[in-house]
């Protein structure tokens, strides 16, 4: 595999990492993720509908966790302890499983993560033997704080979960990236393919994202953007893009030879 | 159960309980005040009076 992404030892081909929430049906969900060619998707813990279940389509049914890598999360947790429940039910409920999604929110407006929380919760799982992928701010201080815990990544918000306002702070993004040795990818705010391309472009790892998909008018077609975004954002950053020259044009054609004269 | 008061006419273990709720074989997690009762004690686990039990499946989430 050439250029993969690595995260808690296992590699993956694809840097894109998708949400399964706000579709449709399953089928539009299957047939979002297979489009993106994502092969880590995220899905949230939520109580059973008791009586109902006879005949229901499970998410489990449209995304064999045999084909995909779940990664459970922590949506709606606003304290450490209820995280902490929330991934331990996940990691039974998926025999074992412990790739995880920490995410502790702080208010319902922004959907900001507490941080003091999320440290928190995060000590505590590590301690549990989870991999921890975690949803933070991009104050690269913090940042190092959840690499010393000892999290497998870092996942800042570009902008507010489900905001589609794109990358907001690229200069915090780039500190992220150049203070933590950990895979730093963005998490929330990609609102369509060139956010998730500047993203990659800046040197981050990675790019999560849900809304951005879903909520596009053909999440399909969309999540086939995101895939080449991703992609092309990555070939970008490693190919090393030119210098930026302000005042200072140079022609791509030859100086020589001109039928016209030479400008004053 | 999941936040709703249940009567049954006996004590049930788990695992009768979630072929009661048709969920046998079904990927779920059950905890129980608190506790997580593994897959493998859900067959010697009664359910006594008063317990509180969450049951969980994984959902489309971001």
């Amino acid at each position: 595999m050439r250029d993969p992404l690595i995260i808690a030892g296992k590699t993956y081909a694809s840097r894109l990492l998708v949400g399964t929430g706000k579709y449709r049906d399953f089928a539009e969900t299957r047939a979002a993720v297979d489009a993106s060619g994502a092969q880590i998707v995220t899905v949230a813990i939520r109580r059973t509908n008791i009586g109902q279940n006879r005949n229901e389509p499970s998410l489990l049914d449209a995304l064999p966790p045999s084909k995909y890598t779940y990664l459970p999360n922590t949506a709606g947790c606003y304290n450490a302890a209820d995280a902490v429940r929330t991934l331990r039910l996940a990691r039974e409920l998926l025999d074992g499983h412990d790739l995880v999604k920490l995410e502790v929110l702080g208010d319902p407006q922004t959907l900001y993560p507490n941080m003091p929380e999320t440290l928190q919760a995060a000590e505590t799982l590590v301690k549990e033997g989870f991999k921890v992928m975690v949803y933070c701010s991009d104050d690269p201080i913090q940042a190092q704080m959840l690499e010393a815990i000892g999290c497998v990544a870092v996942m800042p918000l570009a902008s507010l979960i489900g905001s589609g306002m794109g990358i907001l702070n690229p200069w915090n993004l780039q500190l992220v990236i150049e203070k933590v040795k950990l895979p730093v990818l963005v998490d929330a705010g990609v609102g369509t393919a060139s956010d998730a391309a500047i993203a990659m472009e800046l040197g981050c790892d990675g790019v999560l994202m849900n809304t951005a998909i879903a909520a596009a008018r053909d999440p399909v077609l969309m999540a086939t953007a995101m895939r080449k975004a991703v992609e092309a954002g990555r070939e970008a950053f490693l190919a090393g893009r030119m210098p930026k020259k302000l005042y200072s044009a140079t022609p791509s054609s030859p100086t020589e030879g001109k039928i016209a004269p030479k400008a004053a | 159960m999941n936040g709703k008061a249940h009567r049954f006419e006996q004590p049930l273990e788990i695992v009768a309980l979630l072929s009661r709720l048709e969920l046998a074989g079904k990927k779920i997690a059950v905890e129980r005040n608190g506790e997580i009762v593994p897959k493998s004690a859900h067959a010697n686990t009664l359910i006594a009076d008063g317990d509180q039990l969450e049951i969980v499946a994984a959902v489309g989430g971001g």
